[in-house]
């Protein structure tokens, strides 16, 4: 449980909200009817037993699903679908379960992919590279090292990341959603298949996120430590429907999440 | 002990950057451009200045072409040789009606009408991926050589549907037509491919470069930063058609000195694969390695069992040839599916220990 | 309004003044479809059993047919020759199973894709070295295909079919059958479709992954000399052939890459829609416009349905 802040307190507006989502591949309903927001600078934490749909859900935010009802609000835009380059321009930024690096490329080229959105030099400069091109790349260069020093991997800069271990390719998928200086962080499962210590960093890199930079963000996670130290509330999904919605404490309690978690029929 | 980087710190980003950051590759590069520009020329015979270098920088070009849409950027294509017609017949047509502006102007210009049509072809790769985005770059390929036979404007109506380059100067020499030297050839195509492989460099080394491989990579991921994908895959398409129709505009001006449709057939796009497979998909350099072996084995190929007195005939050459890069195709692919390139890689890297084993 | 009454509406009177040619036209191309339909069905056999697309199929063709003409030439009765060449197509599958297949077992798709542009350039090399590159005659009459033609006077002119395309259409449905039947009822054909669907899982109920390739490509190599011996009675064994081969992709972006019954369903609509453009809309646009229609059909084609008409929508999941 983390120290109240001063966020805690005041109504802060929704930077994300999801209304009545519905989602369905054939005859599978990935969501039924989910409704939810997410506070500006708060962590909101996705939790529900696998196959809830919490994957699904981040997808749907993103752009990359298609709900056949519902409707999404970002930033106060309203739209019944997001497409994954609005998003991103938007200030949407993610990690995936299954680490989406780009694989034939170094942790330094990764995280400068991130950068894309904000570099504009045309082709014409790129062509000569010089000049106006050159200072773009080293500009960004140093803000991408702030983030390479900020996740502690400055030793795996020039590694290509098919080569590193898991743990550590899941920290430079973080670095590459933080160089997009995001509004709003996704994070799927960011603690998956890490040991203690790296779960530690892990949840100091997200803290450090939120309080230095303010970024919002919504986290995925079955780790219930992790759950209730991080996230200011929790949404709880269940076979594609919410089932609870509240802080960690209300929920930790509610019967209906116990039963989900356990399995008990109903 | 020689090809150590102890010693050279970087103090900015722009140093860390760089093409050559290790000195001794510097050097490197420098000596190999001295002996191309200087030491050839003046040393070379005209044998191996017209029937190995031009060739082979032409064909680097191409495969330099290739490379960056099918190495960095995953989409494969096999319509190498129409684009490279492109070029030469754009080339061709823009030459002689306007026969005097200067024929390198038209040689870029030449490269531009290649890289729209490129990127004209490229269009359905928004929707269509790998194996399927194969068979429409195909589509290309035919279409176009159709064309290249049955379109007589775009060969003058000559009779017997091949073109014929005139005579153009540069700079008061003769460089295209019977009268050029082969010396006066290979320097002006030197040029180019150098100036050009600079450009290449630093466009996969900027920002349109990785966007490019992180469309290889992972597309969807690639969306999801916010990289636009069809602006990505046609700015792939026309990049690499810009170097396949000049590199066709250079081997009809100025190393075949004319061209008929075949030339530019589906062979063509198999061989300049075949030079970006062997050399590694990926990598500047290995463009330029797979085009010398793929280029240098047929020439191999005929003088080895000449020197050992069991001269070939040259259908038998070319068959050996097709079975020798087939052979070293599957070869490549299951010991070093990354090339010649990543040979050189490794090499460079035992280089650095040495004389230590690791 | 000229240009539009050329295209929309001429063809199509050309076709209802004169029926019998346009019976003839569809029969021609129909005698087409099931060729390239055959080729596409070696391509879907290893396609379904192993995932690689096998570009060198075009080539197996020619080699089979190859093999045979030349085993002929030398001296050796046909049907002992039809023998040996069917052994030197299961040495030859045993030979790409073991060197390329084996070697490349864990690589993604796509560089298997381009080990059979390899394969297919070692074999044009090897076929053309070892027997010659001249266009030979096939040996139809020696293996009892018929020859000749039946002409039926119909619509109020004559249509002429050729024996030998009947007998290509009657042998490429039961081979469809046949490998349809394999496929279901047997054994090996149910651990194909296994190996098909997932090489780990057949691995672990105890399938052995090099023998149901060697089978397989073995099966296609028989596709491919049939294939060879049908067309070479039509037109000489050469390696023109090879290029046409190409034209079976076309087919198979219709038909689906996994689908038999798609193969054949893509080949005579390529093969129809190849021939009638051609004879009715050609003159239009100069001649020879069959060298890419079939590639422009598939590429319309592919812009509607990324997945070909028989394929399965594939939904990415992340």
């Amino acid at each position: 449980m983390r120290a109240p802040a001063d966020s805690d307190s005041a109504v802060t507006e929704a930077l994300l909200s999801v209304e009545n989502v519905s989602l369905a591949f054939g005859g599978v309903k990935a969501l039924s009817d989910v409704s939810f927001d997410v506070r500006k600078g708060e962590i909101r934490a996705i939790i529900g037993p696998n196959g809830a749909g919490k994957t699904s859900m981040l997808n749907v935010i993103n752009g990359f699903y298609h709900p056949q009802e519902g409707r999404i609000t970002f930033k106060g835009e309203t739209r019944a679908r997001m497409r994954p380059y609005v998003a991103a321009r938007g200030g949407i930024a993610r990690t995936f379960q299954n680490v989406a690096l780009f694989r034939g490329m170094t942790t330094l080229d990764n995280i400068m992919a991130g950068r894309t959105l904000k570099m504009h030099r045309g082709i014409f400069w790129q062509i000569l590279r010089a000049g106006p091109a050159l200072a773009e790349e080293v500009t960004h260069r140093h803000k991408v090292e702030e983030i390479i020093d900020f996740l502690e991997i400055p030793q795996i800069r020039k590694i290509p990341v098919g080569r590193l271990p898991y743990g550590l390719q899941k920290r430079v998928e973080l670095g590459r959603a933080l160089a997009m200086e995001p509004d709003l962080l996704l994070l799927d499962e960011p603690m998956a298949g890490m040991n203690i210590e790296e779960k530690e960093d892990m949840s100091r890199y997200i803290l450090d996120v939120n309080n230095h930079f303010g970024t919002t963000i919504a986290l995925i996670e079955h780790d219930m430590g992790v759950v209730m130290d991080l996230s200011d509330r929790v949404v709880v999904l269940e076979y594609g429907r919410k089932i609870a919605d509240g802080t960690p404490d209300e929920v930790k309690g509610d019967q209906k999440v116990i039963d989900a978690y356990l399995g008990v029929p109903h | 002990m020689f090809y150590r980087e102890a010693g050279q710190f970087k103090t900015t980003y722009a140093a860390d950057m760089a093409v050559f950051p290790v000195l001794q590759d510097r050097i490197g590069i420098g000596v190999i451009l001295v002996v191309a520009f200087v030491a050839l020329p003046l040393f070379g015979n005209d044998f191996l200045i017209n029937a190995v270098m031009i060739p082979f920088l032409v064909f680097s070009l191409a495969a330099i072409g290739l490379n960056i849409l099918t190495g960095y950027t995953g989409l494969l294509s096999l319509g190498t040789g129409a684009f490279m017609g492109i070029g030469a017949y754009a080339c061709y047509k823009l030459t002689t009606i306007f026969p005097n502006v200067n024929i390198l102007v038209w040689v870029i210009a030449s490269g531009c009408f290649s890289a729209a049509v490129g990127a004209l072809f490229g269009l359905p790769s928004l929707r269509i991926k790998g194996f399927y985005l194969a068979v429409a770059t195909l589509a290309a390929q035919f279409f176009l050589q159709w064309c290249f036979i049955r379109v007589p404007w775009l060969y003058n109506y000559n009779s017997s549907g091949a073109i014929e380059v005139p005579q153009r100067t540069l700079f008061g020499l003769p460089v295209t037509g019977a009268t050029a030297t082969a010396t006066t050839r290979y320097l002006v195509v030197l040029t180019i491919v150098v100036v050009m492989t600079w450009i290449a460099s630093n466009l996969v080394r900027g920002r349109i470069g990785r966007t490019w491989m992180a469309v290889r990579d992972m597309d969807i991921a690639a969306e999801l930063i916010g990289i636009r994908l069809l602006q990505t895959k046609l700015s792939a398409f026309a990049v690499s058609s810009f170097y396949c129709g000049v590199a066709g505009a250079l081997m009809v001006f100025l190393w075949y000195g004319g061209a008929e449709s075949e030339v530019f057939d589906i062979n063509q796009s198999f061989f300049v694969l075949f030079m970006v497979i062997i050399g590694g998909l990926g990598s500047l350099i290995g463009s330029f390695m797979g085009a010398a072996l793929i280029f240098i084995l047929p020439i191999i190929l005929r003088a080895a069992p000449e020197a050992l007195g069991l001269p070939l005939r040259a259908a038998t050459v070319e068959h050996l040839t097709f079975i020798t890069v087939g052979a070293l195709i599957i070869g490549f692919l299951v010991l070093e599916p990354m090339g010649l390139a990543r040979l050189w890689q490794v090499g460079k890297q035992k280089l650095r220990v040495w004389p230590f084993p690791y | 309004m000229d240009i539009l009454y050329k295209v929309f509406i001429d063809p199509f009177m050309q076709m209802g003044a004169a029926p019998d040619l346009l019976v003839q036209t569809m029969w021609e191309g129909l005698v087409a479809g099931v060729l390239y339909a055959l080729i596409a069905l070696g391509f879907v056999l290893i396609f379904k059993a192993s995932g690689v697309f096998n570009f060198a199929q075009g080539i197996m063709v020619v080699f089979a047919a190859l093999t045979l003409v030349g085993l002929y030439e030398r001296g050796i009765p046909a049907f002992v020759a039809l023998g040996i060449t069917i052994v030197a197509m299961y040495g030859l599958a045993f030979g790409v199973e073991r060197l390329v297949l084996r070697p490349l077992v864990n690589q993604p798709d796509i560089i298997l894709f381009m080990a059979t542009f390899g394969l297919t350039y070692f074999l044009i090399g090897l076929g053309e070295l070892v027997f010659g590159g001249e266009p030979k005659v096939m040996i139809a009459e020696q293996l009892y295909l018929p020859k000749g033609a039946i002409d039926l006077k119909i619509l109020g002119g004559l249509v002429s079919l050729q024996k030998i395309d009947i007998a290509a259409a009657v042998i490429a449905s039961i081979m469809v059958v046949g490998l349809g039947l394999f496929f279901q009822k047997t054994r090996i054909g149910r651990a194909l479709r296994a190996v098909a669907d997932s090489h780990q899982a057949a691995l672990s109920v105890g399938i052995s992954l090099e023998q149901i390739w060697v089978v397989v490509w073995f099966a296609a190599g028989i596709v491919a000399l049939a294939t060879g011996i049908m067309w070479g009675a039509r037109s000489d064994v050469s390696f023109a052939l090879q290029i046409l081969a190409l034209k079976a992709l076309p087919v198979l972006i219709l038909g689906g890459f996994t689908s038999i019954p798609g193969a054949i369903v893509g080949g005579v609509v390529i093969g129809v829609g190849e021939k009638l453009g051609e004879f009715y809309w050609g003159p239009l646009l100069g001649n020879g416009i069959e060298s890419w229609l079939a590639y422009v059909i598939a590429l319309i084609f592919l812009l509607f349905r990324p997945q070909g008409l028989f394929g399965e929508r594939i939904i990415e999941r992340i």
